[in-house]
């Protein structure tokens, strides 16, 4: 078997791949983990440079901007102003964006593919045809969304959770025409990308790990990245009915979702569907997401403090279960989108009793970082202080996130700015921030170069600055009542600054943090591109870290991961500050001594 | 493509996916979780189905009423013919477990007959659905009548047995209206006049006055509806030659006092041609819209299932003529094939139950 291996991976050195097959159409794990990576930055820019367009029209409304005219034109920016159906349609896209293909395929594409087959031991993943189709069909999915950003009717308008009737009546707004469908099929192709790439994830981690990684032996990323993919395979099928019924809804003239409506003055046929139908299955899939995306992040921050803080995780069997209550818990929560739906208030109190639970699972997980980090020997690389910073506004929007979960609260506060300042600080910034720990930290893996730690600093600190410059405001604006998704809302006397009222100047003062936090992310960039052609070399265990993926030559190990036979795991992972060891950190693969304690 | 550097990997070191812990390979393990993903997707739309369903109350049309055809026959054989379709793919998955037993024997024959025969029970299944399709897309010989006061009319039976009439006023529940038509001595052929007449009503071959309408059927043969002669319940048809008159309800004893109004109202509507056949998108004359619509859409999508295992099924079974599992040494793809098959299976029984039986 061994010397068969070596062979093969002999023969491999020898076999010339084309650009193609290598860069393109690769069966590679890490490739295809780069290409999710490079694609999702490229979406992530697009998804920011809407969100700074809309928060332009909501600090100054009314006032002409030629930022706004150079990038939307005359069509959608009339003389440098906004235009009424352009903001629906930038609000839907950004969240689209930002939720599935930033931090759902970006996120969790980027870092399962890379990480899971490195850190179990594996020489690829389970298929590396499948893996290959995963990623297209998402960068299909990515580049018919960027489309319906430039159809003459515009993008689709109704909110990222496209709610019907406005989603499903092609005359509502503009954007509901050919926008909308593009929307559809972009979507769908995204969820067949999501499902068959967790197929695999979920196949690799359960069978293809190397002699010696038990179930608990391995890293927290994989726990995580493992539950996140069971999750995806449970919950984006049901996001895939309700897609097809508004299809079919806008397509054929069924009435699924639609019932006795009158548009323009004139009655509509459709008797008999409900509307409500629709939030049911999309949010049976949506608050899941929402851990979809957290999960992988958690997973992260969990392996880079343990690292950095050279101490073992703390309470390795409680972070398994709190993943695991996570996954579970995030099935049977998701009417709390729906208090103002007009459900029944006790069945409402049964969603606000799972969706409380929810706070214990999160709270052993930020206790169990912060007892990681209690007197460790913290080493603070850019990777641990996003980790950190990642622990910071997972405390600070789960806090928001008890206040909602309760109905009597959250229908106060349903709709407005308090929800969006919840949701962005604990899943869009959280996650955000694993990703970019993700990126630090295995950078050197990825590229065999390391990036450069000052640009690091700079980047952390201007992002989290204005992270809560945006998002802190954003929770009084929405206690003072702004309702989210309005064009303006300075014709509201409330809301009016010469009225006493201080709502638009806040605006003005996220907005302005915005473009602050927009203009950081350049640190990032320059620094990710430059370290990729002429960082410095990067030594072979740069974080002096356990897991096995820091047991493979650092550029880039060619395909099969191993030169040679696969590592064979002897202990678990956070074996740091080890008591009675010569190191700080014993590798996964260093034999017990005898008589020495597997903890 | 790559694939060349993959299958090396893949043949000599070990990358193809070992069987621990489940004893299965990953093509299983995949094949597996694909399935409960699917099984969410089927789940999500007939939660949607009992959602919308709830919300009619009483006023969803019954299974063994819609669904009592049989092909070639006449007659009332409430849920036979899908009772046949069941049966006949269960019989499929049974000769795909035979397939897979007789693939762990490596008993290549077997394999390929076992497969032949699951082949022709899909095919042999989509065929009937087809059929099924299209009786309920032509609809009953009486169709749905939509009267003047927004109620909804229809009539179940034979021509010249109408053995129920019914009519729903907007907004309330399905009531029985009582039997209106019972006069036996309507000949077939009488029925069929009968049914001709509600045709070129519906198409609206109409003319004369309010009192009198004259309606000129396909065969050249002119109806009218006598406004005075209404009041028995009399359809005057006059066949090109003689005077035929279809007696559609002599009976006045079988006239429920209080829908008397109603039955006046159907002959009207049927002047007016407010019938409706069968099913479509937009409507069907067998209860509310959304009903065709889950109906078609919901069947549609497992039989589009069944169409895709059916594929796969000859793909296998051209891969087992070849000899291709022969040399591989096992018959794994039969297997995963089968779990296809036996989900494909277990999803009808689901959806047989949620569409006709409750």
């Amino acid at each position: 078997m061994a010397a068969a291996a070596q062979e093969a991976i002999h023969e491999h050195d020898h076999h010339e791949e084309s650009f193609v097959s290598k860069y393109i159409f690769s069966y590679d794990h890490k490739m295809i983990g780069k290409q999710f990576l490079l694609t999702a930055i490229f979406m992530g820019v697009v998804g920011m440079m809407l969100s700074i367009f809309f928060r332009i029209q909501l600090a100054w409304p009314g006032e002409s901007s030629d930022l706004l005219n150079m990038f939307l034109g005359e069509r959608w920016a009339p003389d440098g102003i906004l235009n009424q159906d352009m903001y629906l349609g930038l609000v839907t896209i950004h969240g689209t964006i930002m939720v599935f293909f930033v931090l759902t395929g970006g996120l969790s594409g980027t870092f399962s593919n890379v990480l899971i087959p490195l850190q179990i031991g594996a020489r690829d993943m389970a298929s590396g045809f499948i893996n290959m189709m995963s990623y297209w069909l998402f960068n299909v999915s990515s580049i018919i969304m960027l489309i319906s950003l430039f159809v003459e009717s515009g993008p689709a308008m109704s909110g990222w959770t496209v709610y019907p009737p406005l989603s499903a009546l092609p005359q509502a707004v503009s954007g509901s025409g050919l926008g909308m469908t593009l929307w559809l099929l972009s979507l769908t192709i995204f969820i067949a990308s999501s499902l068959i790439g967790s197929l695999n994830y979920i196949s690799t981690v359960i069978n293809l790990r190397t002699k010696g990684m038990k179930m608990t032996r391995l890293p927290l990323t994989i726990w995580a990245f493992l539950i996140t993919a069971i999750v995806g395979v449970l919950s984006f099928p049901v996001l895939l009915s309700a897609a097809l019924l508004l299809f079919m809804d806008r397509t054929m003239g069924t009435s699924f979702y639609l019932s006795e409506i009158i548009i323009g003055g004139e009655m509509l046929d459709n008797v008999g569907g409900s509307p409500i139908l629709y939030q049911h299955l999309f949010w049976f899939l949506g608050h899941p997401e929402v851990y979809i995306v957290l999960l992988p992040a958690l997973g992260i921050s969990s392996e880079i403090i343990s690292t950095n803080s050279r101490k073992p995780i703390f309470g390795y069997r409680a972070m398994i279960g709190s993943i695991l209550a996570i996954g579970f818990l995030s099935f049977i929560v998701w009417a709390h989108h729906m208090f103002v739906s007009g459900m029944d208030p006790f069945l409402g109190s049964v969603f606000v009793f799972t969706t409380l639970l929810i706070a214990i699972p999160s709270a052993v997980k930020v206790f169990n970082y912060l007892t990681t980090l209690w007197r460790g020997s913290i080493i603070f690389t850019p990777a641990m202080l996003f980790a950190v910073g990642l622990v910071s506004t997972f405390i600070s929007g789960g806090v928001t996130g008890i206040i909602l979960a309760d109905s009597a609260l959250d229908i106060q506060v349903h709709d407005t700015y308090f929800v969006v300042a919840h949701f962005h600080v604990v899943m869009g910034l959280s996650a955000i921030f694993g990703m970019f720990a993700g990126v630090y930290h295995w950078f050197p893996k990825m590229y065999g170069r390391m990036m450069n730690n000052r640009l690091g600093y700079a980047h952390f600190w201007t992002t989290i600055v204005s992270g809560y410059g945006v998002f802190l405001p954003m929770h009084f604006v929405g206690l003072g009542g702004t309702p989210r998704r309005y064009y303006d809302n300075s014709v509201f006397d409330t809301f009016n600054p010469t009225a006493g009222e201080m709502v638009l100047d806040l605006n003005i003062i996220i907005t302005v943090f915005a473009i602050i936090g927009a203009f950081g992310q350049l640190f990032f960039f320059f620094n990710f591109f430059y370290s990729i052609f002429r960082g410095p070399k990067a030594p072979l265990n740069p974080w002096k870290s356990n897991t096995l993926e820091w047991t493979t030559p650092t550029a880039m190990p060619g395909h099969g991961n191993w030169p040679g036979e696969l590592p064979v795991v002897e202990r678990w992972p956070y074996d740091y500050s080890k008591p009675g060891a010569e190191d700080d950190f014993i590798p996964q693969t260093v034999p017990l001594k005898p008589g020495e304690e597997e903890h | 493509m790559s694939g060349h550097a993959s299958n090396e990997i893949n043949a000599k070191a070990g990358w193809d996916g070992k069987v621990s812990p489940f004893s299965a390979g990953y093509g299983k393990l995949m094949m597996w979780f694909f399935l409960v993903s699917d099984a969410l997707t089927f789940g999500g739309f007939l939660v949607a189905y009992g959602f919308i369903r709830h919300s009619y109350d009483g006023s969803w049309p019954i299974g063994e009423e819609t669904f009592d055809a049989l092909p070639l026959l006449h007659g009332s054989y409430p849920l036979a013919y899908v009772a046949l379709m069941t049966f006949i793919l269960i019989i499929s998955s049974v000769t795909m477990v035979l397939a897979v037993e007789a693939g762990h024997r490596m008993d290549r024959k077997g394999v390929t007959n076992w497969m032949l025969a699951t082949v022709l029970g899909g095919l042999i299944f989509v065929g009937s659905q087809a059929w099924e399709w299209s009786h309920f897309i032509h609809g009953t010989k009486f169709g749905k009548v939509e009267l003047s006061d927004g109620s909804i009319a229809t009539a179940k039976g034979e021509f010249g047995k109408i053995n129920s009439f019914t009519v729903v006023k907007p907004g309330t529940h399905y009531h029985e209206a009582g039997t209106v038509i019972t006069d036996e001595n309507i000949s077939a052929e009488e029925g069929d006049l009968m049914h001709a007449f509600q045709h070129a009503a519906a198409d609206g071959h109409l003319s004369g006055s309010a009192d009198q309408l004259m309606i000129t059927l396909h065969d050249g043969t002119v109806a009218s509806v006598d406004k005075e002669a209404d009041k028995d319940l009399q359809l005057i048809v006059k066949q090109a030659g003689n005077d035929h008159a279809v007696s559609v309800a002599s009976d006045e004893e079988t006239r429920i006092h209080e829908n008397e109004g109603s039955v006046d109202l159907y002959y009207e509507a049927l002047a007016k041609g407010n019938v409706i056949y069968g099913a479509n998108l937009q409507e069907n004359e067998y209860g509310p819209q959304t009903y065709g619509q889950f109906f078609f859409f919901v069947t549609g999508f497992h039989g589009f299932h069944v169409t895709i295992g059916i594929i796969l099924n000859i793909v296998i079974f051209l891969n087992v003529l070849k000899g291709t599992y022969h040399r591989r040494g096992h018959y794994e793809m039969v297997e995963k094939g089968g779990l296809y098959w036996h989900f494909v299976d277990l999803v009808w029984v689901f959806v047989f139950t949620f569409f006709y039986l409750i």
